[in-house]
């Protein structure tokens, strides 16, 4: 491990911001004591399952349900008719069917659903269902969905938004054009922690409590209970223990169904999907296909961005219409650039719906704008490296959309510091101990690559993000401290997936008012919303909120103080665990000053608000940005098209790392996940149908494919930020994978210099295949 | 329905009745013992979070019939130690901030304490070998090969035969 890191990052200090104490779930789930929403034993809870859509198209003319009813051990089956209130949920538009009524329009989309005394009861009662299907030719080309001609598949039409940026002269043009043409897959989060519920009836059928793994408790609150015709304040969400997120947790997936078959059986129900039903019942990231054209100087200098995107949303629009603003305004990646053509779609087709996914249209976007800027480099006679400095964005400037970049920018920091950081010691096929390990070869087990064959390629990508929710949406967050005995209590609705909110909830706690021992108070909808865990927003929102309801705490415990002494609580500060008189000799322990008395506070926490973007793209829809790059070395047996990612470096923008090791954790997960992207990881559907919805064919980045890791820490501390700090769990994932890809196209480059070969297709398509390499 | 059989796990013995025959191991221990660390994640033997040691191999309890496994010395992550007072390894996890969601970490821990058991001393490369077959999709693994490293270079210099 070569990790570079300064001295005090792993210690757990005093618990405090800056230091990185252990989690506090840690133990619990080191010894498998933590309850995740699938350990959540009810007694007498019966189980639900769900009855899907094997077509991608269909009319549904009739279900008949009474011979699951017959099956024995069976308690309830329900359809659409046994839905009360709104008969369709979404996160912007509500346009997916609890279960289908009168098409179903994606392989997976449930059509019922059953409740049953045993796992393998509710298998042959969903079997036993007949449903008579009118089979539809589905709409699968998304290019075609965006033709007004072609026949709408659901009422809301096929277009779920269409969007352009103009920016500045769109006549101009460079002395250098270059162009191509990008496309990626459709990945899967693929947490570990399967969808699981438990829901529990009130005694009086008026209400029901969830116990739910979700990334946001109001929102699925407010979808619910529209669905159920009851008002939200009837139902309480509690957070199951969160095995993974990642923004497959975003969208409803089994919520409303637990809720509607604990409320008819009127005693508890338990859903949980296997991994083959989660594939079907979670959005996925978007399939996008993007082309481009760069006009800059001969000198390198962008001059002129054109660019068309087409997201493939699937059957429902989730959050599309968000990903597509993101894509589109950051197609210009961290770099300054006066004048651009923007156009984006996001469609509706009869594939499996997509939505938030870490990254967020932005990974999208970044594959194709770093592709482009290695085109530049090569065409200029420049190096990737030297490219990406000469446009690198600062703070003031101004993005295509018109929104000026107010936060601290340190894109040539990060590229610099990133080129800084030392390249793979060891030659192709050696291990750290310098012994010959074909292991450490393109194939691993495969042994199939012979190290004469294999190239070493390095390549770059950096990137921008932006951070919290967009176009005039105030994604606040609430918190509630409460200080007694020298104790304090955090309350808040932020849903904690693994990443440590936990952690660091108490840290600024710890650190804002001196004492020792912070008590987390379940997480659930007793407390106001905290907004989504997601878009890279808890650290900066939730943080906020803690951090301001803990000062708030905080200034009554000095307004008492002073009262008691006599002295102004303006001179008063925090010293350790005491409160000490910055003029004076007071020194009194918090602990103490609490002894007799409980200071309460509860506070909201929004960012500035934000604006849409209006016909031509142009608006402040951004909140803020962060920035990071990233290295990749990758071997390459071009002859086989077997890659083996060897080491990524990456120096990241996180405005000041509130606990460093976690930092440390997210850019490590998130360098495995673009690396899935890059070379391993799509969801394949053929017809509609999905044809890997397993682990055994959907492949994921094991201990074997993660490449070393160097990182550092760009610490500028953002002063629009509460806590100086930004959101450190998007950026990682996202400027990785053409890091990767440009790396394979560099080892390529030296193989087909050597061999005399010229005419290679652009590897533009992500993630990479064998024969994108091989035979080409 | 199966006949009835006893699973002897961490050192207690359960009687199994009115099983279905088709429950996995992984299930009877969640859903008929009570005991949830191990997890249920792909249900293909692809992931491990579903990992114990039965007569000291590790398998996948996910693809082991609970029927077949009576009579042999089974154990979980429960057994490994005491509520509230963990392994180094277990530990070392933590510290080294290989947890985060925590879904993959009891198997990977029962994986991981198997290995040290093998190989007191496993280089990178074998311990990337070794716990291949446990998928973690927060941590990218770097923290878990520390956690890991930590603990290997804690027992040896404690001279502690793990």
């Amino acid at each position: 491990m070569t990790l570079v890191e300064r001295p005090t990052d792993r210690r757990a200090g005093t618990g405090r911001i800056g230091d990185s104490p252990a989690r506090p779930d840690g133990i619990p789930k080191a010894q498998g004591l933590f309850a995740f929403s699938s350990d959540l034993p009810i007694g007498g809870a019966a189980w639900g399952a769900t009855l899907r859509s094997p077509h991608p198209y269909a009319r549904v003319r009739s279900i008949d349900t009474a011979p699951a009813r017959d099956v024995p051990g069976v308690a309830a089956v329900i359809t659409a008719e046994d839905v009360p209130g709104q008969p369709t949920y979404g996160l912007i538009a509500a346009d997916q069917p609890v279960f289908a009524f009168d098409h179903v329009r994606y392989v997976g989309q449930p059509v019922a659903a059953v409740a049953a005394d045993h796992p393998e009861t509710c298998r042959r009662a969903l079997a036993a269902i007949r449903v008579d299907y009118e089979v539809l030719e589905p709409l699968l080309d998304p290019q075609a969905a965006t033709d007004p001609a072609t026949p709408p598949i659901h009422p809301d039409g096929n277009v779920l938004r269409h969007q352009r940026i103009v920016a500045g002269d769109v006549d101009a043009t460079g002395d250098v054009v270059v162009e191509g043409t990008y496309e990626l897959g459709m990945q899967d989060q693929a947490f570990l922690g399967l969808e699981a519920s438990v829901a529990i009836p009130d005694d009086d059928g008026r209400g029901v409590e969830l116990h739910i793994a979700t990334q946001w408790l109001h929102e699925d609150r407010k979808q619910i209970a529209a669905c159920l015709g009851l008002v939200p304040e009837s139902i309480r969400l509690v957070l199951g223990g969160v095995g993974g997120a990642f923004g497959a947790r975003e969208d409803i997936s089994l919520q409303v169904h637990t809720c509607l078959l604990a409320l008819r059986l009127g005693r508890p129900v338990r859903m949980a999907y296997d991994r083959a039903e989660s594939f079907l019942g979670h959005v996925h990231r978007h399939p996008a296909k993007i082309w481009m054209r760069h006009h800059a100087t001969a000198d390198g200098e962008l001059v002129k961005i054109e660019a068309r995107f087409l997201l493939d949303g699937g059957a429902y629009a989730s959050t599309s219409s968000a990903v597509l603003l993101n894509a589109i305004t950051h197609t210009q990646g961290p770099y300054r650039c006066p004048n651009a053509v923007v156009e984006g779609w996001a469609v509706r087709t009869n594939h499996l719906p997509c939505g938030a996914m870490r990254g967020f249209g932005v990974v999208q976007a970044c594959f194709a704008h770093e592709g482009q800027m290695d085109l530049l480099a090569a065409a200029c006679g420049l190096d990737p490296v030297e490219i990406r400095l000469r446009n690198a964005m600062i703070s003031g400037d101004r993005l295509i959309t018109g929104q000026v970049v107010e936060n601290v920018a340190p894109v040539a920091r990060c590229i610099r510091e990133t080129a800084a950081l030392p390249l793979p010691l060891t030659p192709i096929g050696v291990s750290e101990d310098d012994a010959d390990d074909p292991m450490r070869l393109p194939g691993g087990a495969g042994l199939t690559a012979n190290v004469r064959d294999v190239r070493r390629g390095i390549g770059w990508g950096v990137a921008i993000k932006n951070l919290m929710y967009s176009e005039g949406f105030d994604d606040f967050s609430t918190a509630r401290c409460r200080l007694a005995g020298g104790v304090a209590s955090l309350k808040f609705a932020t849903a904690e997936v693994g990443q440590g909110f936990v952690t660091i909830a108490q840290q600024i706690a710890r650190t804002v008012l001196g004492v020792e021992t912070v008590v987390l108070d379940p997480i659930d909808t007793s407390i106001g919303s905290a907004g989504s865990t997601s878009a890279s927003r808890q650290t900066w929102m939730s943080g906020g909120a803690v951090d301001a309801a803990c000062r708030a705490v905080r200034e009554r415990l000095f307004e008492h103080l002073g009262r008691l002494h006599g002295v102004d609580p303006l001179r008063l500060e925090i010293d350790g665990t005491d409160v000490v008189d910055s003029l004076g000799d007071l020194r009194v322990a918090v602990a103490d000053a609490t002894a007799d008395t409980e200071l309460d506070e509860t506070v909201e926490f929004h960012h500035r608000p934000t604006e849409e973007l209006d016909a031509d793209g142009q608006g402040n829809c951004h909140t803020a940005f962060a920035f990071v790059a990233h290295r990749a070395v990758v071997d390459v047996d071009p002859e086989l098209g077997l890659v083996k990612v060897v080491q990524v470096a990456t120096a990241q923008d996180v405005g000041r790392a509130l606990n460093p090791l976690a930092v440390v954790g997210q850019i490590e997960g998130g360098i495995s996940q673009g690396l899935g992207l890059a070379v391993m990881e799509e969801i394949i559907q053929v017809d509609g149908v999905v044809r890997n919805a397993s682990f055994t064919d959907y492949l994921l980045p094991t201990f074997l494919d993660m490449p070393d890791v160097v990182a550092t820490l760009v610490e500028e501390p953002d002063p629009q930020a509460p806590l100086g700090a930004k959101g450190a769990g998007e950026p990682p994932c996202i400027s990785v994978t053409p890091a990767i890809v440009a790396a394979i196209r560099d080892a390529l480059a030296q193989f087909d210099a050597e061999h005399g070969r010229t005419g290679r297709p652009p590897l533009c398509r992500v993630p990479v295949r064998p024969s994108d390499i091989a035979l080409r | 329905m199966a006949d009835p059989f006893r699973l002897h796990v961490n050192g207690r013995s359960h009687d199994v009745a009115d099983s279905w025959i088709g429950e996995s191991l992984l299930y009877v221990l969640r859903e008929r013992l009570g005991l949830l660390g191990a997890k249920g994640a792909c249900e293909q033997g692809e992931c491990g979070s579903c990992t114990v040691l039965v007569d000291g191999e590790l398998v996948c309890s996910c693809l082991v019939l609970a029927a077949s496994a009576g009579g042999r010395p089974i154990v979980t992550i429960e057994g490994l130690a005491e509520p509230g007072s963990p392994t180094d390894l277990q530990r070392a996890f933590v510290d080294a901030g290989a947890v985060q969601c925590g879904f993959c970490t009891p198997g990977l821990i029962v994986a991981a304490h198997a290995l040290l058991e093998r190989r007191p001393d496993p280089t990178v490369t074998e311990i990337r070998e070794e716990l291949s077959g446990n998928i973690c999709r927060c941590t990218g693994y770097g923290r878990i090969i520390d956690a890991v490293q930590r603990v290997a270079a804690q027992r040896a210099t404690a001279g502690i035969d793990p």
